[in-house]
């Protein structure tokens, strides 16, 4: 027990006695949670338009007036000549024309049809579709009150029966963006340090040759192992609970699950990632090859983890690979345990598949460098 | 100048020798790219959802039978009551409930009006968002077809075009993003350490005492990577061409030539850092940590950048990979060429300016 205590000394001395990375530890992950979560939406707000408006009735100034109000669309760009709207979106200034022909307001009364045209830029297809669900929304809304105006007997609801869609949005009402992203970049950001620092921790050793004199002690294995492993493991929760105090005060992120079982499940993931970064120190030869390894996998880990886009939607193969994903299951139980009040019932099955990630990562680091130090 | 060429000449060892790294460097990439490129979607299909249905009657059956039948729904279960619900979503079953109302064929008969009610898991806003709207289409569109007479009145009838990707693959947004994000990474990653490494191990003083001036020195550095990022570069857009079906509209030179510049941005960036970093420890989790994330959520890469507070618009000015990839999409996607894209090659080339200079100075600092 002594002997870790001294370690965990020397380990805590080294990381804080290089000042470079104090901000790097502590300022850059607040600022990145701060900055990145407002960054992180997939809300489509002011989608830039391009008005081609040829009939220039007040119907039709009013259904333009109807997409500037929705919020979901402002027109920066006014033109007649569809040329010059062509020209807007190559350039990439709209994301949309829309287009309205000459003799829509006469059409619709006498004809009770009328069409609109819209083109859309979808580069980015998903933002694209919802683009035009908004749109549609808003030409369905304007048809209803058009109906009102122009129609002389309203219908018999009976001949034309309605299915009325209620619908309520639970755990997140206002469909507030934050609420989602900011315990999943919390999740990153706790990950990326701790998974990095020990990554390089051994290997920088072996690198500065410091490792020799560590083999030449009496320090048995497990010791040494606990003493790398736990000053990151500390720092790691400190930063978690410095995201949370964010989250709450700044993004006003809803706490609905025990904290302390937050805590819990973070202990036992840290333990599976940062066993994880020392079994790649203890088979990388410099800190760079280290580097790249952490970094490759963390990249596939994050970006299929559901973070940012849902697993849902990827190929069978795809969702079947995130089993092995341990951010993945984390993130799911920040997200379950924060935002639903999940309890541990609830997250079981991944808090298991933790553990087994934290076993097979730490006995792979314990006999990795059993073989570098024999 | 013969002193340069002998230096750049011992960098290209340095790095060639390292057989390793070299196979890390080269495979990462590839390994990523398609990983992603197949994986990555952010359409919404194949949600889980459970249907609770006390009616039983033909219009409810008709009407699930409809949903499940459409790509965006799969049924987790059926059920006859309604408690529950809160576990379906806190053990994440199911991101949806649909509920119909008792008697629901009944009332739709007799008052022309039934009550469906649509529960999401809005923690997610966006699934829950475009579920809601999937979900009040098909609803709709299966109510008209209940209805005896057409639906009276006026339609606006929208005439759609989606430009530059009518199938809406989400292949032709993350491609390009992957590039400028492997990219970004590796190169900024590989030079980061350079500088701090001679450091680190005592070699920075043989450096110093060489003839070789500052500006040599950080070319030379840069040089060797430069042909390396090059080559990776090369495999991964002949990926995206041929494993990915991304088009390749405009020029192939002028893409290149992008490429180089945005290389050369990420290799000096990483320059930048070793200058002023004084361990490879430090180095890396500056360009790790500090580059990682902006990269991938502020350059436009899953994000739309329309949609953010102007501020971290502004913010995102100063993100190397957001012009980048407007640039990548502009020549591959859109088929632009220079007349449109001379605005953001200018500004990555003033970054690229600012972080080579940059460097300079601060290592000439050192020296004194």
């Amino acid at each position: 027990m002594r002997t870790i205590l001294f370690i965990l000394q020397k380990e805590f001395l080294q990381i804080f006695r290089n000042r470079a990375m104090l901000p790097i530890l502590f300022v850059m992950p607040i600022i990145q949670l701060l900055v990145l979560s407002l960054a992180a939406t997939f809300e489509v707000k002011n989608t830039p338009v391009s008005l081609i408006d040829l009939d220039g009735s007040p119907t039709a100034r009013r259904l333009v007036a109807r997409f500037e109000a929705s919020g979901y669309f402002t027109v920066v760009h006014r033109t007649y000549d569809p040329a010059a709207a062509d020209e807007a979106m190559q350039r990439g200034d709209v994301r949309m024309i829309l287009q309205i022909p000459a003799g829509f307001e006469r059409d619709l009364r006498r004809d009770g049809a009328a069409p609109v045209q819209l083109i859309l830029d979808a580069q980015d297809g998903a933002t694209a579709g919802v683009v035009q669900a908004y749109a549609n929304r808003i030409l369905g809304d304007y048809t209803r009150d058009l109906q009102v105006t122009f129609a002389a007997t309203p219908p018999d609801p009976r001949a034309h029966p309605v299915l009325d869609v209620v619908f309520s949005h639970w755990y997140n009402p206002e469909l507030n963006y934050h609420y989602f992203m900011v315990p999943g970049i919390l999740v990153l950001l706790v990950t990326m340090i701790g998974t990095f620092l020990s990554a390089m921790n051994v290997v920088r050793e072996k690198e500065l040759g410091t490792i020799e004199q560590l083999n030449v002690t009496p320090l048995r294995k497990r010791d040494f192992i606990v003493g790398k492993l736990l000053p990151f493991w500390i720092l790691a929760l400190v930063e978690l609970s410095a995201g949370l105090v964010v989250a709450r005060l700044v993004f006003h992120v809803p706490m609905l699950g025990n904290l302390a079982l937050v805590y819990a499940l973070t202990g036992v993931y840290l333990v599976g990632m940062l066993g994880l970064g020392l079994w790649i120190s203890t088979f990388t030869e410099t800190q760079q090859q280290a580097m790249f390894l952490a970094w490759f996998l963390m990249v596939v880990f994050i970006l299929m983890s559901g973070l940012f886009t849902p697993i849902e939607s990827m190929p069978g193969w795809a969702q079947k690979l995130t089993l092995l994903n341990p951010i993945a299951y984390f993130i799911e139980i920040m997200r379950r345990v924060l935002l639903k009040g999940a309890g541990f019932a609830d997250v079981q099955p991944q808090f298991w598949a933790l553990v087994a990630f934290a076993v097979t990562s730490v006995t792979l680091a314990v006999r990795q460098y059993r073989k570098v130090s024999t | 100048m013969s002193a340069f060429r002998g230096f750049v000449v011992k960098e290209f060892y340095h790095i060639l020798r390292d057989r390793r790294t070299l196979l890390i460097l080269f495979g990462m990439p590839v390994i990523q790219l398609v990983l992603f490129g197949f994986a990555i979607r952010n359409e919404v299909n194949d949600v889980r959802v459970v249907i609770v249905d006390p009616a039983g009657d033909h219009v409810t059956q008709a009407l699930t039978s409809r949903l499940l039948a459409s790509p965006y729904f799969e049924g987790v279960e059926y059920r006859t009551h309604a408690e529950g619900l809160e576990r379906v979503f806190q053990q994440g079953q199911a991101k949806e409930v649909i509920l119909f109302e008792p008697r629901f064929a009944h009332r739709l008969a007799h008052d022309g009006v039934a009550r469906v009610q649509v529960l999401t898991d809005a923690t997610d806003p966006n699934t829950a968002n475009t579920i809601l709207a999937y979900t009040t289409a098909l609803l709709q569109a299966a109510g008209q077809s209940l209805a005896a007479a057409p639906p009276p009145g006026l339609r606006i009838v929208p005439e759609v075009r989606m430009r530059y990707n009518p199938t809406l693959k989400s292949v032709y947004l993350f491609v390009p993003g992957l590039v400028a994000l492997i990219l970004m990474l590796v190169c900024a990653l590989m030079t980061s350490i350079t500088i701090t490494r001679e450091k680190e191990t005592g070699t920075m003083e043989v450096l110093l005492v060489s003839p070789l001036r500052p500006g040599q020195i950080i070319v030379g550095k840069v040089l060797p990577y430069l042909f390396l990022s090059l080559a990776i570069v090369s495999v991964i857009l002949v990926l995206a061409r041929t494993v990915f079906g991304v088009p390749l509209r405009g020029s192939a030179v002028l893409l290149v030539l992008e490429c180089l510049l945005f290389i050369a941005c990420a290799l000096s960036l990483g320059i930048l850092i070793s200058t002023r970093t004084r361990t490879q420890q430090t180095a890396m989790m500056i360009s790790l940590a500090g580059l990682l994330l902006p990269t991938v959520i502020l350059s436009g890469f899953i994000f739309p950048l329309d949609s953010m507070p102007p501020l971290l618009q502004g913010v995102s000015h100063l993100v190397p990979a957001k012009w980048f990839l407007l640039i990548v999409r502009g020549i591959m996607i859109k088929g632009v060429g220079m007349a449109e894209l001379w605005q953001e090659t200018l500004i990555l080339a003033g970054m690229t300016a600012f972080f080579l200079v940059a460097s300079v100075r601060n290592f000439s600092v050192r020296l004194d």
